[in-house]
This record gives C-alpha cells, structure tokens and sequence, in this order.
C-alpha cells in the first residue's frame, strides 16, 4: 500500500496537469455552447418555419450524435474539408456544438416554466419584445435552469475525458500513459477515477443544494 | 458515400447488442440496488448511496479502462466486449436503481396499505402489486436511458469492440475520408435511435390504455 502511495505521489502532478487541461476543455466548450443553446433555445420557438427547422435539425445532429463521434469528426474528419484543427481546438469545438444542443433544450425547459401570467402582464405593461425577454423571461427562465445546466457542466466535464480518442493530453490519456510505460495501469487509473471522483462529487452535491434553495424560493 | 454506409452498418448489430446487453444487466442488477437504497438498515442504505455516487461520478471511459486494463493487468483477464458490458452494465444498474427509486416515491401509499390489508406475503406484494406499477411508471425514463446508452456504447470502440464507431474509425484510417465517415457514422446513430423512441411511445401508450380501460 505505502508502494502505491509513493506512486501516486509521483504521479499526481502529471495527472493533476491532465485533469487541469480536462477543465480547461471543459469550461472553454461550455462559454461557447451555452450563449449558442440560448440562441438555439430562442430559435426554436421562432416564428419562422425555416428558421425553426433549420434549430431542430442542429439540435437533433448535435444531441443525437455520441460526442466521441463529433469529437472524431472534428480531428479527424474536418482536415479532408481543409480545416486542420489542433487536439484541443478540436475538443473545445465538438463539445461546444454538444453543449448547445443538450443546453438549448435545458433553457428552453426553463423559458417554458415562467408563468404565462409574466409574460401577459408585460405585454400589459406595453413592454417591447426585446425587454420582455431581457427583463421578465430571461431572468425567471435562466434561474429555473440554472440547476441542470450545472449538472450539465458535470457531464462535459466528464465527457472530456472521450478527449483521449483524438490524443488531448487530458486525464485519461495521461494515466494510460502512465500505465503504458510502467505497466501499472490498475493504480494509475484508480488515482485518475479519485480525482474525477473528487471534483464530480462535491460539484453534483452543491448542485443539489442549489436545486432544493431555487426550488424552495419558488414555492415563497 | 453508399459504399461507405455498407461497411459501417456492419458494426450496428454490435452496438444494438452492447446496448440492450447492458440495459439488461442493468435492470436486472438496478433492482438489488435500488432495494438496498430503500432499506431501513442505515449501513446498507448509506453504502448503496455512496455505490451509486461513486459510479456515476466517473465517466464510462474511465469505467471501461479500469476493467479492461486496470484490472486486466494481471488480475482479470476479460475480453473486451465482456469489459465494456460489465462497465456499462455497472453504470446503467445504478441510474436503474434510481429511477426505479423515483417510480417507487410515485406509486400511492394506498397500494402498499390495500395490498397489506388483504394479507399478501411480502414476496408477491412486491412481485404482483408494486413491481408492475414500478415497471410501468419507469418506461419512459428507461426508454431515454436506452437512447443515451446507445450513444455511450461508442467508448467501447476505444478499447477494441468492434462496433459501429471502431468501424468507422477504422475505415477513416484505410480512406482518409474522415469527414463522409464520421459524418455517415453521427447519421447510423440518430436512426438507431428514432425506432427506439418510437417503439417506447408506443408500448407506452399501449400499457396506458389497458391500464385506464
């Protein structure tokens, strides 16, 4: 045991490093995707048809795809369209389209659940489109989905690690290597799982406490 | 492009059985679980909860590599299919083992008092009364499941099952024709998906009927 624990000592700034650029995916991806998902949730309900259809059809492709496949046509698919794209700006790229279509439903879930009795009295109160949306539904809807979008922020973080399919130095990748060379994959890989552990377990559980706090001020 | 397609639907019977392979496992393994979680005895609630927390905070990926080479390095020597069914298998089973929580918060108490109350065993109160409405009221969520798991099915194509995504990759690495494969790959799983959602609408709204007639 105290073997290990030397190991793990000596590995830990390596995976650490990993993990670290995991999160830098993971936020990066999610800056872009989430303003896209809003875009996509407000599109959706758009009174266009073609407009709305062109959303649903992004949304499906992007939802309905495994994200290791969108990761694998961003590396290795976009280069035959003449765009070559680095490990990372590839990563940032597919999750940031998968973000937006998982969150655009998350947000438009929550746009639905501001009382129809908001939205009227706006239209009483003659508010144009824009302030209706900027001040009455847009706050009330993004509280609402404030909670699955972090909960959502988990799983990307989480995704990154598919990362390791197009050569990101992420976690996974660095653990594997760690394996590779010293043929101790078991507690490489174990280390990596208590440090996915650590971050995604503390996250989901503040979640929870957010989720219980929103949902008891909604009740007052 | 027809070609390309040809090749790929071979690896889709492989990511079918995957997927219903460890949604079986799953239902069947989430049933225990979930039966823990709700036991009165604290140690064993509280270490199913921790169980449950535990698996899902780890993505699959990692799930797959800690049982193919983590413990495949010398202390279980599995295949890679049976590693990625037992992975994904242990991750369906604890989301099981929650929305068959859920199912179960949402059944009336006045079924467990009635079923009582005409002096059923435990054993059938749970077999004949309770687990049909459990099962009833989890389809669409299990339904969903399936159509996510599907999705996650791909990570098995990293550790060498050759199912639909590992043909593709496959095959991008014989044509360098990434873009169409990939693509054509994206498109096989959205129509496996369709069928699925269809045929759960469908039963879903078949027990509905029987149940409200």
């Amino acid at each position: 045991m105290s073997e290990i624990l030397g190991l793990w000592l000596e590995w830990l700034p390596r995976l650490l490093g990993g993990l670290w650029l995991g999160c830098k995916v993971a936020g990066l991806s999610l800056i872009l995707g989430i303003p896209l998902g809003l875009v996509l949730a407000l599109t959706v309900q758009a009174k266009s048809t073609v407009l709305r259809a062109a959303t649903l059809v992004v949304v499906e492709i992007g939802r309905g795809t495994p994200a290791l496949v969108l990761l694998q046509l961003a590396y290795f698919g976009l280069p035959s369209a003449g765009l070559t794209l680095s490990a990372m700006a590839a990563s940032v790229l597919a999750l940031a389209v998968c973000a937006a279509a998982y969150t655009s439903e998350i947000i438009r879930g929550g746009l639905e659940a501001v009382a129809a009795g908001q939205k009227e009295a706006a239209d009483a109160l003659g508010m144009s489109r824009l302030d209706k949306l900027r001040f009455i539904v847009l706050p009330q809807g993004l509280a609402v989905a404030l909670p699955p979008l972090l909960g959502f922020s988990i799983t990307i973080l989480q995704g990154t690690s598919l990362c390791f399919a197009i050569t990101l130095p992420e976690l996974i990748s660095q653990a594997y290597a760690i394996g590779a060379s010293t043929f101790r994959y078991l507690p490489a890989l174990v280390l990596a799982s208590l440090l996915y552990a650590a971050i995604c377990i503390p996250a989901s559980m503040l979640v929870g406490v957010l989720e219980r706090r929103l949902g008891a001020h909604h009740r007052a | 492009m027809l070609d390309i397609l040809g090749n790929l639907v071979t690896g889709v019977p492989m990511t079918l059985f995957l997927t219903f392979g460890a949604l079986l496992v799953g239902v069947i393994l989430g049933i225990p679980i979930c039966m823990a979680r709700r036991s009165h005895h604290p140690v064993l609630s509280n270490l199913a909860a921790a169980v449950i927390v535990a698996i899902r905070s780890i993505p699959p990926l990692v799930w797959l590599f800690l049982i193919y080479f983590g413990l495949g390095s010398g202390i279980l020597r599995l295949s890679p299919l049976v590693a990625a069914l037992g992975g994904l298998g242990l991750i369906t089973a604890v989301n099981m083992a929650e929305i068959y929580r859920g199912s179960l918060a949402a059944i009336h108490a006045g079924q467990w008092e009635a079923s009582q109350a005409l002096g059923l065993p435990r054993w059938s109160r749970l077999v004949e009364i309770i687990g049909p409405q459990v099962a009833r009221i989890s389809l669409p969520a299990v339904a969903t499941y399936a159509i996510g798991l599907l999705k996650d099915t791909a990570v098995a194509s990293i550790i060498g099952v050759p199912e639909l995504a590992f043909k593709g990759t496959y095959l991008s690495q014989q044509t360098f024709k990434g873009l169409e494969i990939f693509a054509a790959v994206g498109f096989l799983y959205i129509a496996m998906s369709l069928p699925i959602a269809w045929v759960s609408r469908l039963v879903d709204a078949r027990i509905r009927q029987r149940v409200a007639q």
